[in-house]
């Protein structure tokens, strides 16, 4: 994995540290490099939401688990699951090992992306939440 | 890892490094409302000989201990040698908390690791973690982990299973909207009944639970359970109470067992006061369910020489990482008791094991023999192939007055069923151990044979 400040110029970002990528008619839902160093080795993603599910922006979908603790995943916009990334239930050191791409966990059909695209980051801003949050 | 008590002058010396001039003085932050004031409840102080002298008053007050006992019921009275508590003893073993870090516990790492190769072998199933608190905790545990791995909520139990066992198990699942406890009952063997399990078995079953032996005594193939179970998805717990009973029956894993749980006590110390004991959980080896297991995993690795040596490789989950999020509330194991079975089951070793095991079977069949050729006892189920506990109906009908009697001459015959359910006043529930010599057996035969229910 690359550095723990890498930031991808291709996709939005919540304050929670999940990025959201646009594809085609989904969104890719994982979490940033920044996410995985703060939770070290992760040993279990546990994807709560099924496949057809409706979420809800800010609702959790799932946890993740690592040596060191256990923290919720948020859904960054509202829509419908599509699909989950079944390849984590037995590897879920992709996480660590590329959580920009094979790391996704989730993907949404955003349903008020209209509304809610405003409340996530572009890179920039994430890329100054994470230093205004390291001082 | 040693006991090391503080003497006066040292913990003057600490008290002086921290600048306080006394013990109380270091609780000052206490507030004076809510401090103990006057004298704690207790007698005081006696000296050696006459402590010694009250002792053994206050475990001569314990008849029981005194009595030729068939009682088992979950509890089993084996051997244990001499040489068990002796090394139990070794100061390095012998502490209030078991240490876990590599560099000053291989001793005890290495103790636990092989306690789970035993427990593995023991159950036939590849992944066993390093003990629970006792078959009652592994078994709502068992139950709690096939609800997450199947994610669904219903738990299907056999009345064979020990009656303890299911009190723990429903309160485990009680506690949750999305979890429910449903039990049925055993057939006319005492055994796990196929036909009532699969009219309670449907797709949101996450596991079926049942004795192997049943709580009755009586054994029952496992396979058609297991079947049974997996083509609604669910998975099959098997719990065992009495260890011995593997060393001649197949291990539950060999027979479809996805998760085999039960109770270390027969293998590891005495039956005590029903307590304490330590609890076996074995399953499957797959990941998720190495992520799903409770309590805590040792495992052999290689330190930075390339030398082999033991660490914590799954540590207790709930306590540091999960906490709030728990999905099971076992943080500790039975360090000292895994030990103690470890130690006995490695002086048995696999004949041993096997040797102590048929003389519990010949022994019991001996019993059985004498038993229903005495007028007014009979079979207690249809039936069933057992291994070293029996039912057995008494003369008269009632297994309490059979007990009461019985007592009176020193014998502690079994457990009276009727207190476990009243449908079974009359039935008895008899163990017999390597530890009954033939004339136990004929001082019990004889009794039974004299008892008027008149």
């Amino acid at each position: 994995m690359g550095s723990a400040s890498e930031v991808k110029d291709d996709r939005k970002y919540t304050k929670e540290h999940e990025w959201a990528l646009s594809e085609g008619e989904e969104i890719l839902v994982g979490i940033t490099a920044f996410a995985v160093d703060q939770l070290g080795d992760v040993t279990l993603v546990g994807i709560d939401a099924k496949v057809g599910a409706t979420l809800e922006a800010h609702q959790a979908f799932g946890t993740i688990e690592s040596v060191k603790t256990l923290s919720d995943l948020f859904a960054p916009v509202s829509g419908v699951v599509t699909r989950i990334n079944t390849a984590l239930e037995a590897q879920p050191e992709l996480i660590n090992e590329d959580p920009w791409k094979k790391g996704w966990m989730i993907a949404i059909r955003p349903t008020k992306l209209a509304a809610e695209q405003a409340g996530l980051l572009e890179a920039s801003a994430y890329k100054s939440h994470l230093e205004a949050s390291a001082h | 890892m040693r006991y090391l008590p503080h003497t006066d002058s040292e913990i003057a010396e600490m008290l002086a490094v921290i600048g306080k001039g006394s013990i109380d003085e270091l609780f000052e932050t206490i507030p004076e409302n809510v401090r103990f004031k006057g004298e704690l409840a207790v007698l005081p102080a006696l000296d050696e000989p006459s402590l010694m002298t009250h002792l053994r008053e206050l475990s001569e007050l314990n008849v029981g201990a005194q009595m030729l006992s068939f009682l088992g019921a979950g509890m089993y009275d084996h051997h244990l040698p001499p040489a068990v508590d002796q090394l139990l003893l070794r100061s390095e073993f012998y502490t209030a908390y078991t240490p876990y870090q590599p560099e000053v516990s291989q001793g005890t790492l290495q103790a636990i690791f092989e306690f789970q190769t035993i427990v593995s072998e023991l159950y036939g199933l590849p992944l066993s973690n390093a003990s629970l608190y006792d078959g009652a905790s592994a078994t709502a545990e068992g139950a709690l982990m096939a609800t997450r791995l199947t994610k669904r909520g219903k738990v299907i139990v056999s009345s064979c299973v020990h009656p303890d066992y299911r009190g723990t198990t429903r309160t485990y699942l009680g506690g949750r909207a999305e979890q429910t406890y449903l039990e049925v009952p055993v057939g006319a063997d005492g055994c796990a009944d196929l036909a009532a399990i699969a009219a309670a078995l449907d797709e949101q079953t996450a596991a079926v639970v049942v004795g192997y032996p049943s709580f009755f005594g009586g054994v029952t193939d496992l396979r058609p359970l297991a079947e049974l179970a997996h083509s609604k998805g669910a998975l099959l717990v098997a719990t065992v109470s009495e260890p011995y009973a593997l060393a001649v029956l197949e291990p539950p894993g060999a027979l479809g067992a996805d998760i085999a749980v039960g109770e270390g006590q027969p293998l590891a110390c005495p039956p005590q006061l029903g307590g304490p004991g330590v609890g076996l959980f074995a399953c499957h080896g797959d990941r998720n369910y190495l992520q799903q297991l409770p309590g805590r995993v040792c495992g052999e690795t290689v330190d930075s020489r390339g030398e082999r040596g033991y660490v914590l490789t799954l540590s207790t989950r709930e306590q540091h990482i999960r906490r709030e999020r728990a999905t099971s509330n076992i943080c500790t194991n039975q360090g000292l008791l895994a030990l103690s079975l470890t130690i006995r089951a490695t002086l048995l070793g696999k004949s041993g094991f096997v040797a102590v095991a048929k003389r519990c079977l010949s022994k019991a069949r001996y019993l059985e023999s004498k038993l229903l050729a005495l007028p007014g006892y009979a079979p207690g189920f249809a039936s069933a192939p057992y291994f070293n506990e029996l039912c057995i109906r008494v003369r008269g009908g009632s297994a309490a007055r059979v007990c009461s009697a019985l007592e009176a001459e020193r014998i502690i015959g079994g457990l009276d069923l009727g207190r476990i359910d009243p449908k079974l006043s009359d039935r008895l529930l008899i163990a017999v151990t390597e530890k009954h010599r033939r004339e136990d057996l004929d001082r019990l035969v004889d009794a039974l044979s004299r008892f008027s229910p008149g």
